[in-house]
């Protein structure tokens, strides 16, 4: 039963990690991007969820209904005014500009909100669980892999049946051709961040639910949120759930065996899948 | 760009001094040529900014007081204090502690919070020979951490804070007044700390099995978790009562949601690190009733400040009045490195010399705001100890109130509360 328990913990925390690393799979699926401010500006949303509960008195989820157009728009402008000039052949100039806006966000956070730990109470939601035989399962985690859940699905609709998602598959198959179909690269590409950022508005709220966050939380979730889009295949989105999840089993497992094991076992699956299967379980076809 | 014309005075300094005391009192200008400089790392950026907060209000309040300037033995010297960011990087703090004793060549270094800010740059002042003082690191991390010699000591570093013996010995005194299965859940990280605590020689280990309670120790795990349910299982498997560890807010946190989700609820929870400041108490709602920690220092332990003659209570509504912030253990602890570190400049022979200052810091024997301070008598050379006691947790119109429930080895520090069982 403990190894049950173990595997159903282990899904629900898989949820969290794609959650976390949709909006980076979006990025890079689309545009070869690598943000390395994800996880920054995750923390940027659930601290714009912090303010919103202060001031208005918003429950933690709602609040989304204004953090995540806010940061949708926050992404498509800074697309326009600043990351397009860094969109290129070249991966490094994204890599560094984005790891500015890391050091940049960290301390502009700090300045505002100080290093306290904080968290947002979702009131009797926080505690609430149910049964299923001797399993106890969490509203909050079950919430939060239903929203991974959703997001994905919704994210592949989006690119499957509407013109600006087929766009968008277009220019991720090559953004320089489709400048000749008449299409706006440089709106395309503000499009996909807007996307990106509202998925991050999203699970920046639901983990200043789950746990407590502070300025500086932001860089950790970056690496589970990069193995996940790794094992899944480079953007793939559903690839992305699939790569959480096994890294959240395979982090159960190895806790369940010894704790001290569950973030190398995590890593060691990572390897595996490297060595056996370098482009991921559902590489995105090349066009 | 300052002229550097400190040397040629030291010559003569002490032939001038008595000379130097008539001319202060009347003409206080004329005496203000010196300055003695310290030099302050402290972890303002970074994951342990929480520990920094009180640095604004506690460097106000010795600037405004130092503005007239610092009176050793007759003359009257200008204090600067000279702040540096270690960004909560252990190689930032050596970097910067050099900076300061290279490029502003300050007369005393000082450094607080944890390992990481206090061990590099005490070791670059002990291999530079500077006088250092630092504290809030628990001493054998600081001492051990830097291969101390117990026989010989330091030469140039002191330090001042409780050790691991006073948590384990506060915990366990809290426990004892509990009425429970005394089967202990223990969530120890695999950082120094945990590794500390968890030690089978020196850790909790062999005190809770002398003192007749049973541990459950999953295991080392990674800090900065998302899951614990393998804990979890293992604490409700063993019908843990009584839970500790120490471990980072985040964690705390996301442990403890998970245990409630989960339906592991023990009666007595006491955590090192994670409990400490009323913000992360705060954060966590009804959640954070009857959660208990060690207490370094409350508004109402007896001591007060030698600098300032602020009672502990008074030190504490000085800083909510000027900051809205409630009182954060890290204040008093700020304080007392500037109260012990002018104190001894106070009784230098020439604090324009390091080995004066040095020799006045080793000859401590101070009443500061956290209690004495004495690197005399302390467990090991340079070390001195300040009292330890355990508080609990109440959340009080959803504000957090810190009660001190167990005093057992420090019984001047009163107890305000009685230990209750969470949820009973």
């Amino acid at each position: 039963m403990e190894w049950i328990n173990a595997i159903v913990q282990g899904i629900l925390l898989g949820g969290l990690y794609a959650l976390f690393a949709a909006g980076l799979s979006l990025m890079f699926g689309v545009m070869r991007f690598v943000n390395l401010a994800h996880g920054d500006f995750i923390v940027a949303g659930a601290f714009g969820a912090l303010l919103l509960v202060e001031s208005l008195g918003l429950h933690p989820l709602l609040t989304l209904v204004i953090v995540l157009p806010v940061m949708a728009a926050f992404g498509y402008v800074g697309q326009r005014l600043v990351l397009n000039r860094v969109v290129g052949r070249d991966i490094l100039p994204s890599i560094l500009v984005t790891f500015g806006f890391s050091v940049i966000l960290q301390n502009l956070m700090l300045e505002q909100f100080s290093a306290d730990s904080q968290r947002l109470s979702a009131g009797a939601l926080d505690t609430a669980s149910f049964g299923i035989g001797s399993l106890s399962i969490g509203a909050v985690p079950l919430l939060m892999f239903g929203a991974a859940v959703a997001v994905l699905g919704g994210l592949n609709w989006f690119f499957g049946h509407t013109n600006t998602g087929r766009l968008l598959r277009a220019t991720s198959d090559d953004g320089e051709i489709i400048g000749l179909m008449g299409a706006d690269r440089r709106h395309l590409f503000a499009i996909a961040t807007a996307l990106a950022s509202a998925v991050v508005a999203i699970a920046g709220v639901l983990m200043a639910v789950k746990t407590n966050f502070d300025p500086s939380a932001g860089p950790i979730r970056l690496l589970f949120a990069f193995e996940a889009v790794i094992i899944g295949g480079l953007g793939s989105l559903w690839g992305t759930l699939a790569g959480g999840i096994i890294l959240g089993v395979a982090q159960g497992i190895g806790a369940q065996i010894d704790p001290g094991l569950q973030i190398l076992a995590g890593h060691i699956v990572f390897l595996i899948i490297l060595v056996v299967r370098p482009q991921g379980l559902f590489p995105k076809q090349k066009g | 760009m300052t002229s550097k014309t400190t040397l040629s005075r030291r010559q003569f300094g002490t032939g001038v001094a008595a000379l130097g005391a008539a001319s202060t009192l009347p003409m206080p200008v004329l005496a203000q040529s010196q300055t003695i400089k310290i030099g302050f790392v402290t972890p303002q950026t970074g994951p342990l900014a929480v520990f920094a907060e009180s640095d604004a209000f506690v460097l106000d309040q010795f600037r405004t007081q130092l503005a007239g300037g610092l009176e050793i033995n007759g003359q009257t010297y200008n204090v600067e204090i000279i702040v540096k960011d270690s960004q909560s990087n252990s190689n930032r703090a050596a970097t910067v502690a050099q900076e300061l004793m290279f490029d502003d060549e300050v007369h005393l270094i000082t450094a607080t919070s944890t390992p990481d800010t206090t061990n590099p740059v005490a070791d670059q002042a002990e291999l530079n020979e500077v006088p250092c003082l630092t504290n809030d690191t628990p001493w054998q991390p600081h001492f051990f951490g830097r291969q101390g010699d117990p026989a010989k000591g330091f030469d140039w570093t002191f330090h001042f804070f409780w050790g691991l013996e006073d948590v384990i010995s506060t915990f366990t005194g809290i426990w004892n007044q509990t009425e429970t299965n005394k089967v202990v859940g223990a969530l120890w990280p695999n950082d120094p700390d945990g590794n500390a605590w968890g030690s089978p020689d020196v850790g909790f280990p062999p005190v809770l099995e002398a003192q007749g309670y049973t541990l459950v120790d999953p295991g080392r795990y990674q800090v900065m978790s998302d899951d614990f349910s393998a804990q979890i299982s293992a604490f409700k498997a063993a019908g843990v009562e009584i839970l500790t560890g120490v471990v980072p807010p985040p964690d705390f946190a996301t442990f403890w949601l998970q245990a409630a989700q989960q339906g592991f609820e023990p009666k007595v929870v006491t955590f090192g690190k994670a409990l400490e400041f009323p913000q992360v108490i705060g954060s966590l709602g009804d959640r954070g009733e009857g959660l208990s920690t060690e207490v370094w220092w409350s508004p109402g332990h007896p001591y007060s400040s030698g600098f300032t003659g602020q009672s502990s209570a008074e030190l504490a509504a000085a800083y909510e009045a000027a900051t809205g912030n409630p009182w954060t253990m890290p204040l008093a602890f700020k304080h007392s490195l500037f109260e012990v570190a002018i104190d001894a400049l106070k009784r230098s022979a020439d604090p324009m010399d390091p080995a004066s200052i040095r020799d006045a810091l080793r000859a401590t024997d101070y009443q500061s705001v956290v209690g004495p301070v004495n690197f005399m008598t302390g467990p090991v050379p340079n070390i001195s100890k300040t009292p330890l006691v355990g508080g609990q947790w109440h959340i009080e119109d959803g504000k957090p109130v810190l009660e001190i429930v167990e005093n057992g080895d420090h019984p001047a520090i009163a107890k305000t509360a009685d230990v209750t069982l969470i949820g009973g």
